[in-house]
């Protein structure tokens, strides 16, 4: 029997990055907040531990920081023919868990989407006629402008201490930056992270192929930074353990080092941890939230009742607890009718591996999001009229570590295990570079997140139930990215060039992203889309739900900078528009 | 857990304000009504400027309530109850036997411990200590009876302090230094009155009082040592600016290093709610200290095996954060090159630091509050002493060899009292 605890102004599911930017702006607002987290809390000193992060083993390999499946998992299957099975190791993405969420082991790379992507039918369809796009494809618009993002992109750049060179400000393109991206109001808050070696070769060679290279933006700060809110950061050490880890030097911007030293100051807000949400509560009508019921670590059941309810956990958990609350309408493959649950979408990757003679990379010499790319193939920067796929992907040298275990290049034919695959691995560690091909993933009418009809969590609620495959489209699209990479290795003067294309089915277990996205979907048509353009669930006005939940499909970047600069535009419009009037901020 | 306080703390006191005043919240020579705003608000200021709070409130407990458990040399003693309270608290006291438990020492009980500063208050003007008073009237009376003596025999008879004072104590309200500048007597009355910074940062005689002629050169107390702080180059302020001192106060962060231990304690109770005059008072008291007159040492060679191996280990260990220059970060990781407590004579808190990590402060205008995590489970005690003595005569520093048998005892002497 749930035990009810007194009223709160907001109620938040999750202290991961978009977590913790509305529990800053609202208590900035003067409302009172609690933000109730599945995990526990997690401190640098304590947690980063300068003395031991740096261990492979612990955090890559046993994957100590992330969510283990016994408190939650899902299920997977290819397509609607498969039955779907528990992920009973997390593999091809792994959801973070605790303060800080995803948020703790991110590389920190930082991507702005196009200003076209976030008009992706449109766009396509205004340039090249509605023939162009493949017809298993169900891309949508965002309801969304990318003039309309830029100032809250801006206030996560700043906030953050992302690094980079803007390329275009103002309308104005700049000498280094990218020259693809949208107009920007100013440049980065900090200059772009040293370049080693290899990322400089890339970026010669990529010149000399014709395209147009610039530094990564990252989140690992290149210099001391104070943020807007006074926290300090201090300038990365290149050690090499960012993604997997938490950072032990204050450098990579999270949520421990930009907003909690700020926010846990703060009276009017509380972290509960260890609790987990069962359910959002609605009231008679299903109309409106009345609060969330959540389980603490004794197992004991509370019920917090709030006036607005912000569901930030994981994508595939904002999407889980929307259907076991009955929020929204869930989506249906066969009629493709109901938007929760539509439009998963993922991220598409090829890589070619280089092996050269005579090259010290030295790339142990590292950060999570150092080094130099390419834009000329992403998004729709390039004429896609013959090419017989849509979308893109950025191209990029960025190795973001070169640790011991899971960092053993070696070319193809050579053994997996004994004396000739070790010298291999000591021939090649310091020689070989990659380069990575990051695409979009366009979402389609079978690939859809749902309950599971057979298997239960924990807490006795259906699994979340995933089915995806990767579209045919996209395929096309990344392997055409990995031969254009393999055409700048060439100009690389590498050795040996080994491209590795993508190929159906996907596979759940290999590690590719951690970028899944959709499933409560953005958009102006309550019909196909679960929330507005403010975050706002259509059906229940007092709920938002923030992440990449809310992308129609993703592009070729990272999510994080869109992720929290909806984050921002969603606490936004909640100050300026829903206190004044609560209801719906976009009429249905 | 016990908390880090001064050997001797406690409470009050006051100025003769408008004479030199600098200061924001003085409000004209100190008026006696009891039920004046002004008079209440200023107590409230100058309890703060006391640090009352410290001494006087338990973990968790009401504050003022009493109860938080000091350690000295020579056994347990609890801060009073010092709430309205008639039958446990002070509401029976009249003000005049107020003044004289602050000035003398004597409360209606008998002889009070110096580790309630009354050495340092009974500088505090009569006027001051009133307001102190009125406001600590306005608070709730708490029934909370405190024994507040757990000295074993025979330091918990009361009448010893007789002997003692005799000995160690000097009464007598401040005298301004007609010579000196306002902001220079406002200085000296807060740091040697109500402040009481002495009381953990002057050294201490045998029997626990200030050594004269040393003050605010630097002492160990609870496992820590409380820097010099006076103007002296090597191993005081002397490399800090009045900037320097005034942002450490009021934000528990400068260029050179964050505030952590006792002292983070102190700044977030007291110095970051002081005004901007009180702080800059201080600072050019402090400033105008005269240094210890001590020449620097001469550093340990490079040569040296303890600095190969320490060098060695800090590039390991230490480097990420604190860097090769041993500059730091400003306001985020300390800076050890020229540092005093790096310096110091006495490597208490250096080594304290490295075994047992440290919290840095979070105050409204530098909340990231900064830590460092323990090395105690990865360093051995020769390790410990061999990085230490690396770090105190590298980048220019100058300062004694660190024994593994001084890593040794701290090391067990922590383990035992926490």
């Amino acid at each position: 029997m749930a035990r009810k605890l007194p009223r709160r102004d907001v109620v938040i599911v999750g202290l991961g990055w978009t977590g913790s930017i509305l529990a800053n702006e609202l208590t900035d607002e003067g409302l009172d907040v609690v933000a109730i987290e599945r995990g526990p809390w997690r401190n640098t000193a304590t947690d980063f531990n300068a003395g031991y992060m740096q261990d492979e083993l612990r955090y890559a390999i046993r994957k100590d920081l992330f969510l283990r499946p016994a408190q939650n998992t899902l299920t997977f299957r290819n397509n609607i023919d498969q039955e779907a099975l528990p992920v009973r190791d997390f593999g091809s993405f792994l959801p973070g868990n605790g303060v800080g969420g995803a948020g703790v082991h991110w590389n920190g790379q930082t991507w702005r989407f196009l200003p076209s992507d976030f008009r992706c039918r449109s766009h396509l369809v205004e340039r090249y006629g509605a023939k162009i796009i493949p017809d298993e494809l169900a891309i949508q618009d965002w309801g969304v402008t990318y003039e309309e993002m830029e100032p809250y992109y801006d206030k996560f750049e700043y906030l953050a201490g992302t690094s980079g060179k803007a390329g275009n400000i103002n309308g104005k393109l700049q000498e280094g930056g990218n020259p693809f991206e949208g107009s920007r109001a100013r440049d980065y808050p900090l200059p772009p992270l040293e370049m080693p070696y290899g990322p400089m070769l890339f970026a010669q060679g990529a010149r000399e192929a014709g395209y147009h290279p610039f530094p990564q933006p990252a989140s690992n700060a290149s210099r001391n930074y104070t943020n807007p809110l006074g926290i300090e950061m201090g300038a990365c050490s290149y050690c090499g353990f960012c993604e997997r880890f938490g950072c032990a030097n204050y450098s990579k911007a999270s949520p421990q080092t930009t907003i909690l030293p700020v926010l846990m100051r703060k009276p009017n807000f509380e972290c509960r941890t260890n609790s987990e949400v069962v359910r959002i509560n609605l009231d008679r009508l299903g109309t409106r939230a009345t609060g969330v019921t959540y389980v603490d670590a004794q197992g004991q059941e509370w019920e917090q009742p709030g006036d607005l309810v912000l569901i930030c956990a994981f994508i595939l958990f904002n999407v889980h607890l929307m259907l076991v609350s009955g929020i929204g309408k869930p989506y249906d493959p066969k009629t493709a009718t109901g938007a929760v649950g539509r439009n998963y979408a993922y991220q598409t990757f090829a890589k070619v591996e280089m092996f050269f003679d005579n090259k010290n990379f030295n790339p142990f010499i590292s950060t999570g999001a150092m080094g130099q790319c390419i834009d000329d193939f992403n998004g729709d920067n390039f004429d896609h009229s013959s090419l017989g796929f849509v979308g893109g992907a950025g191209i990029m040298c960025a190795g973001t570590n070169a640790r011991p275990i899971l960092m053993r290049p070696t070319p193809p034919g050579t053994p997996r295990w004994g004396s000739t695959w070790k010298k291999a691995t000591a021939d090649n560690y310091l020689s070989s570079l990659y380069l990575n091909a990051q695409g979009s993933s366009y979402a389609t009418r079978g690939n859809y997140l749902d309950l599971d009809p057979t298997y239960k969590d924990r807490l006795g609620r259906p699994l979340l139930r995933m089915t995806f495959d990767f579209p045919d489209n996209d395929i096309r699209m990344i392997n055409y990215m990995a031969d254009k990479a393999a055409g700048i290795g060439k100009h690389m003067n590498a050795r040996q060039i080994v491209p590795h294309y993508q190929k159906k089915p996907y596979d759940v277990v290999p590690y590719q992203s951690t970028h899944n996205t959709g499933g409560a979907i953005m958009g102006s048509d309550p019909a196909t889309s679960a929330v507005n353009k403010y975050l706002q669930s259509w059906d229940v006005p007092n709920v938002f739900v923030v992440g990449a939940s809310a992308f129609p499909q993703n592009a070729g970047y990272n999510p994080n900078d869109t992720v929290c600069a909806l984050a921002f535009k969603a606490a936004d419009a909640i100050r300026t528009r829903y206190l004044k009037n609560e209801g719906p901020l976009v009429p249905a | 857990m016990k908390r880090n306080l001064a050997l001797f703390t406690a409470l009050l006191p006051l100025t003769m304000a408008a004479i030199f005043s600098a200061t924001a919240p003085v409000m004209g020579q100190g008026g006696t009504d009891s039920q004046s705003f002004e008079q209440i608000e200023r107590g409230r200021y100058l309890a703060t400027a006391g640090d009352c709070v410290a001494c006087h409130t338990a973990p968790g407990g009401k504050p003022y309530a009493g109860g938080l458990a000091l350690e000295t040399p020579f056994g347990k003693l609890l801060g009073a109850n010092i709430t309205p309270d008639r039958e446990t608290g002070i509401g029976n006291w009249t003000d005049d036997q107020f003044v004289q438990a602050m000035q003398q020492g004597i409360a209606p009980r008998g002889h009070l411990y110096p580790a309630m500063p009354y050495p340092a208050f009974t500088k505090v003007s009569r006027s001051d200590i009133l307001a102190i008073r009125a406001y600590l009237n306005t608070l709730e009376p708490v029934n909370n009876p405190i024994e507040t003596n757990l000295l074993p025999f025979p330091f918990n008879i009361r009448s010893s302090m007789l002997a003692w004072n005799a000995l160690n104590f000097t009464p007598g309200e401040f005298k301004p230094d007609s010579d000196k500048s306002a902001e220079w007597n406002r200085g000296a009355y807060l740091v040697e009155g109500l402040g009481h910074c002495g009381t953990c940062h002057s050294p201490k005689t045998i029997l626990g009082s200030a050594r004269s002629g040393d003050a605010l050169e630097g002492s160990v107390l609870q496992n820590w040592f409380a820097p010099n702080i006076t103007n002296t180059m090597h191993k005081g302020l002397g490399g800090w600016s009045q900037a320097d001192i005034v942002q450490y106060l009021k934000t528990g962060a400068n260029q050179f290093t964050i505030a952590s231990g006792p002292m983070a304690e102190a700044i977030t109770n007291s110095t970051s709610k002081l005004s901007d005059p009180d702080l800059h008072a201080i600072a050019t008291y402090l400033k105008n200290m005269p240094s210890d007159g001590n020449a620097a040492p001469v550093p340990v060679v490079g040569s040296d095996k303890r600095m190969i191996a320490g060098q060695a280990i800090y590039r390991d260990t230490c480097n990420a954060c604190h860097r090769d220059s041993g500059a730091g970060i400003p306001r985020l990781f300390p800076t050890l090159a020229g540092s005093a407590v790096v310096q110091s004579d006495d490597p208490t808190t250096l080594i304290r630091v490295v075994l047992q990590g440290s919290q840095g402060v979070a105050t409204a205008a530098a909340p990231t509050a900064p830590a460092m995590p323990s090395f105690a489970w990865r360093l051995s005690d020769e390790e410990v002493a061999s990085l230490l003595t690396y770090v105190r005569n590298n980048w220019g520093n100058a300062a004694a060899p660190v024994t593994a048998a001084d890593v040794k005892a701290l090391r067990q002497s922590l383990t035992n009292t926490d």
